[in-house]
Order: C-alpha cells, then structure tokens, then sequence
C-alpha cells in the first residue's frame, strides 16, 4: 500500500480537495459523512482490510497520513 | 399567537431549564428569551419593518435558534443560510429573497459578492444590543397569526431556488397535532440531525418550544463519524430523533451499534426518502420497544402530512405505507381526471388544509401553479397543493410513495430538480448539451454531455454554483444525445439506453464512463 493509492481514492472521491495540506478533514467538516462511507468501503476493498466503527474516530482521518496509519495497522493485524 | 407564546409559556414554566445545547453551551428558556427581546428589539430599532425576511447565516449552534426567534419576535421572518453552499449560490438565494439584512454568527461569509449590499449584522452586537424596547412593544402589538415566520429555500428547475413561505399559524397548526400523535411532553431530549435550513429541524425546535422539552443540536462530525453519534445520543441522554432517512442508514452501514447501543433512545422517526426495511430492520432489532414512525411531506405543507407508526414487522422486500393524514389536515389522491384513485391505481398526493404555506415568496407564477382550487370542490374558494408526488393505492387499502409526476428527485435527503443541474451544466462553456437522469437503483445521478471537456473541468465548474449533494455521480460524456421529434432530448430514450447500457446514443458505446464518486454512497 502506498500513499499513491490512497490519493488516488480520496481525489476520486473529492476532486476538489488538497488532501496534502489539509490537517483536519473531519474537524473542520472538509469530508462530510457521504464522503467518509465511501473512502471507508474504498479502502476496506482495495486494502483487504475491515475498517471497524472502533476506528472510526476524527484522529485516524483528519489526515491523509493518519489515514496511512490506520490502513497499515488494520492490514498488520490481519 | 404567534410562536413566540410558545417560548414565553416554555420560559414561565421551566425559566431555568436548558431548552437548546450544542456541543459547547446550552440555553435556558428564560435565556432564549431574554436574548431574542435584545436581537428583536435591535432590528426593530434599526429597521423598523415588519413582515420582512432576515437572513441567517447558521450553524450547528444555538445562537442561529436565537437568532430565529428574535427575528419572529421582531414580527419579520428568517432565511436560514447554511454556510457550507457555495458564494454563488448563496448570492442567488438573497437575489430572489431580497433580504432587510444578513445576521452573522461566527462566518460573516467573506468572498460573497453581495451586489445589492445587503447589511451584514454581527450577532454578539444584537445579541447584547440595549434599548427600553418600546418600538418593540409596539410592533408586537400588531402580530397576526398568519404573518410569515419563516422561509426555507428550495431546488428551483430553472435554476432560480424557491424560498417556501410559512406562516405562524402553519406551525402552531402542525405541531401540537405531531406532538399529542406521538405523545411527546417535556421529557423528551430531541437529538437534532436536521440542518435548519432543512424544514425537518421544525419539528424538533417548535416540538422543544411547546413541550417545554430539550433539544441537543447534534455537532456534524457526529454523522461523519458515527462512533461519535451513538455516543453522543447515549451521553446526551437522548429519547427521541426526527431524522432524514440518510442519516439513519449511515449508522447501519457502519454498524455503529457494535460500538454502543444508546440507551435511552424511545421514538424513532424519520422521512425525507422512502426507507430501505432491510436497514430499519437493523434498528428495530437494537431498539425492539421503540415506537418508529414513517413521515411523508413537503416543506410546501409545514413538514408532514401523512405518518405510518410501525404495528408489525416487515419483511426486508416489503415496503412501509404512507400511513394516514395528521389531524386537521386533508390529503387526497387525485387520479390524471382529478379523481380519487381506485384500488391499484396511482394517483397524485393533494393536500388541503391550515398547514399549506402561503406560497413561494415573489414567485406568484409557481405558486399559482402549485397551489390551486380544490378541483373537487366548485363551490367556494379551497386551496389546495399539489406535490407532484405520486402514490398507489394498495390492494391492502394502503398507499405507497410511486415516484414524481415531474423531474425532481430525492438524492440524500435533498429535493432535487434535475432541470436545475441541467440548467448549470448547459451554462457551462463548451457545452453544447446536457441532460441528467436519476438512477434510484444505484442511488446515483447521472450527467450525459456533448462536449470536448474533460470531466473534471465541469465537475469544477458545477461545484462553484452548486451545492455537493447536486453535483451528478456519473458524467458520461456522449457523442449525440437522442433527440424527439419536437427537437428536445428525448429522456425516455436515453433512459432505455442508460439501462440497456448503450450510452452514447449511436450505439457504438463511445460513452466515457467515469464515476465521480463524489456523493456516492453505498446506503
């Protein structure tokens, strides 16, 4: 998984964001909750991994690298 | 009477009692009060006007709740503003309201083009504003029941959005009839989903107003993330949700009550969209002694006029009925002759009643052509709206949502008319033509185009006019759209061809398909 990956989704699903710069997508209500179920059904298919409501806290999605984070942990503890 | 009585007899009963919270304050009655006298007599000192419409700017907070009810206390009615639309859009909709002012809180919007200078009013300062309210006093003096309390704009087809009229009397009809229905007292602790410039947050503030209940207004990370809503409507002790369809299937999707199953949670109602069983079902099964109940109506008729209180289970490909009219309201199901509908028939949904709205504010050609003389009644003047909504009646003596009469879909709880896309994407240079379709199976909308733009060029150009939820799913770039012979895009047509999977109207599937994504969700 490279982060390439992960902008590639998360541009497909909001052209129209700088997801480099920003540092609180969900703090600051960039992504709204439409967005959030489909980066969360993007990334439990292309990464094979099981995003759980446990993980579904602002911290592990106000950045892309905590987004990175998250996926990484999940796929460890496959 | 106006709704004001309501908040004074809340604020005599319960003077201390915390009416509205967010996430960081709350209100008492007596506060709310208190605060809507100095924001009301701020704008009657400096106006003077009566019957004229206020914009607010809101947000999830308690100071926009304040804020409306200084201006109905002032004898004007608000617009609420949401924030997060784009310049442009918020620019159409004071062209067509024509506000006296813009009442800030927090964002003053910085960047709107305001070219009719519209004044731009600081809440704190109304909030704080000291007078001996005379003015005031005499302004309330004159308060009719049937003077406006507020307007909620919608998707207009020609691009221009409706601001729908709704009086005092529209409100003080509906409410006390939705409470008494679902016996709601000053016990309940509403969890508000409902943006206020959506008509479904009515019902929780007035229901919180006359009941004398509490109403926590659910901060927006709640549903993004919905670890954080289940929390939330346990800790908040929360009895009682009037939410969009949407909202309510975000938590099963992500299974939110694995997490937590709040505990307090009695009544369950929802509308906006038809509910999918298979999800209601999911809450059902965590909340098998809560009362759920099916809400049907437009803004255009004050939040409801039908409702379904679930009285046994359903099969996950059974659908819910609409159910049977709220008190004091008429609602009938008119066949293309203007007939009641027989048995297995489809037929418009009508409605006749205190609950209509006044009408479209400046906008007397669409409001003559909604609301209309009750064709069955030859003998006196009975107004009657027309919603456009479709509904068959069953075999079981039920009736059940069918679809539009027209264009206009519902897309994450959003009214939409697809004219109006259509209208925005036509606009755009290098356009030649467009059409949209809703694809209710996939949930998505869909945008066919002859251009030589790339899809991403549109996409941002669609975004600074449009609001996210109007923005299409799909764009499919098309070498000729099919034609009637009248010279207009046949949308029959295409819609055969979009579901026959020849898209470009030549069959030779030239069709760039390409998903957005960018509304898409898997609900």
């Amino acid at each position: 998984m490279d982060m390439e990956q992960i902008l590639k989704i998360l541009r497909e699903v909001r052209p129209d964001v700088e997801f480099e710069k920003e540092k609180k997508l969900i703090d600051d209500g960039i992504l709204d909750s439409f967005d959030i179920i489909t980066i969360v059904s993007e990334f439990n298919e292309t990464f094979d991994i099981d995003i759980d409501v446990e993980d579904l806290e602002p911290v592990n999605f106000n950045t892309v690298e905590a987004m990175q984070q998250l996926i990484k942990r999940l796929q460890e503890e496959e | 009477m106006t709704v004001i009585d309501y908040l004074q007899n809340a604020a005599m009963r319960f003077p201390d009692k915390i009416a509205f919270a967010d996430q960081d304050k709350g209100i008492s009655f007596g506060e709310l009060l208190e605060r809507a006298r100095h924001i009301a007599a701020a704008l009657t000192d400096r106006f003077g006007t009566v019957n004229e419409p206020v914009a607010v700017v809101i947000d999830r907070n308690v100071e926009s709740i304040c804020a409306f009810m200084g201006i109905a206390m002032s004898r004007n009615f608000y617009v609420p503003i949401g924030s997060m639309q784009p310049l442009q859009r918020i620019d159409l909709i004071l062209e067509q309201m024509q506000p006296k002012a813009i009442i800030a809180i927090g964002s003053s919007l910085p960047g709107l083009a305001n070219p009719d200078r519209i004044p731009i009013l600081q809440y704190d300062e109304l909030a704080e504003y000291e007078t001996d309210g005379d003015r005031l006093c005499e302004v309330r003096k004159g308060c009719l029941d049937t003077d406006p309390l507020y307007a909620i704009c919608t998707s207009g087809s020609t691009g221009v959005p409706k601001g729908v009229l709704i009086s005092h009397r529209c409100v003080m009809d509906f409410i006390p009839v939705f409470c008494e229905t679902f016996s709601m007292d000053e016990r309940e602790v509403f969890g508000n989903q409902a943006p206020f410039d959506f008509d479904v947050s009515v019902k929780d503030i007035y229901s919180t107003l006359y009941c004398g209940a509490s109403m926590y207004i659910m901060p927006r990370v709640c549903f993004s993330m919905p670890k954080l809503m289940v929390d939330a409507l346990d800790e908040r002790r929360v009895t009682t949700i009037v939410w969009a369809v949407s909202a309510l299937c975000i938590a099963v999707g992500v299974n939110a009550f694995k997490h937590r199953v709040p505990g307090h949670l009695k009544k369950i109602l929802f509308s906006g969209e038809v509910m999918p069983v298979k999800l209601l079902n999911v809450w059902r099964s965590y909340f098998p002694d809560a009362m759920f109940v099916n809400l049907y109506g437009p803004t255009e008729i004050t939040c409801n006029c039908l409702y379904y209180i679930l009285d046994r289970a359903f099969e996950n490909n059974e659908k819910l009925p609409l159910g049977i009219p709220f008190q004091n309201e008429g609602v009938f199901f008119l066949n293309e002759n203007d007939e009641p509908v027989k048995t297995g028939e489809t037929g418009e949904i009508c409605v006749t009643g205190t609950c209509l709205a006044i009408g479209y504010y400046r906008n007397p050609e669409r409001t003559e052509a909604a609301f209309v003389q009750n064709p069955c009644n030859d003998r006196y003047p009975e107004r009657m709206y027309r919603t456009g909504d479709l509904a068959l009646l069953g075999k079981d003596g039920q009736y059940y949502f069918a679809g539009r009469k027209d264009f206009q879909i519902k897309h994450m709880g959003h009214r939409i008319e697809l004219e109006e896309i259509e209208t925005f994407l036509g606009a755009i240079g290098g356009v030649r033509r467009a059409s949209c379709l809703f694809d209710e199976k996939r949930n998505k909308i869909v945008a066919f185009y002859e251009a030589d733009l790339d899809k991403t060029e549109i996409i941002k150009a669609l975004k600074a006019e449009l609001p996210k939820y109007m923005i299409p799913n799909l764009f499919l770039q098309v070498a000729q759209l099919p034609i009637s012979k009248n010279g207009k895009i046949d949308r029959q047509r295409l819609r055969e061809q979009y579901l026959a999977g020849s898209w470009d109207g030549t069959g030779t599937n030239t069709a760039n398909e390409e998903e957005t994504a960018a509304n898409s969700s898997e609900t």
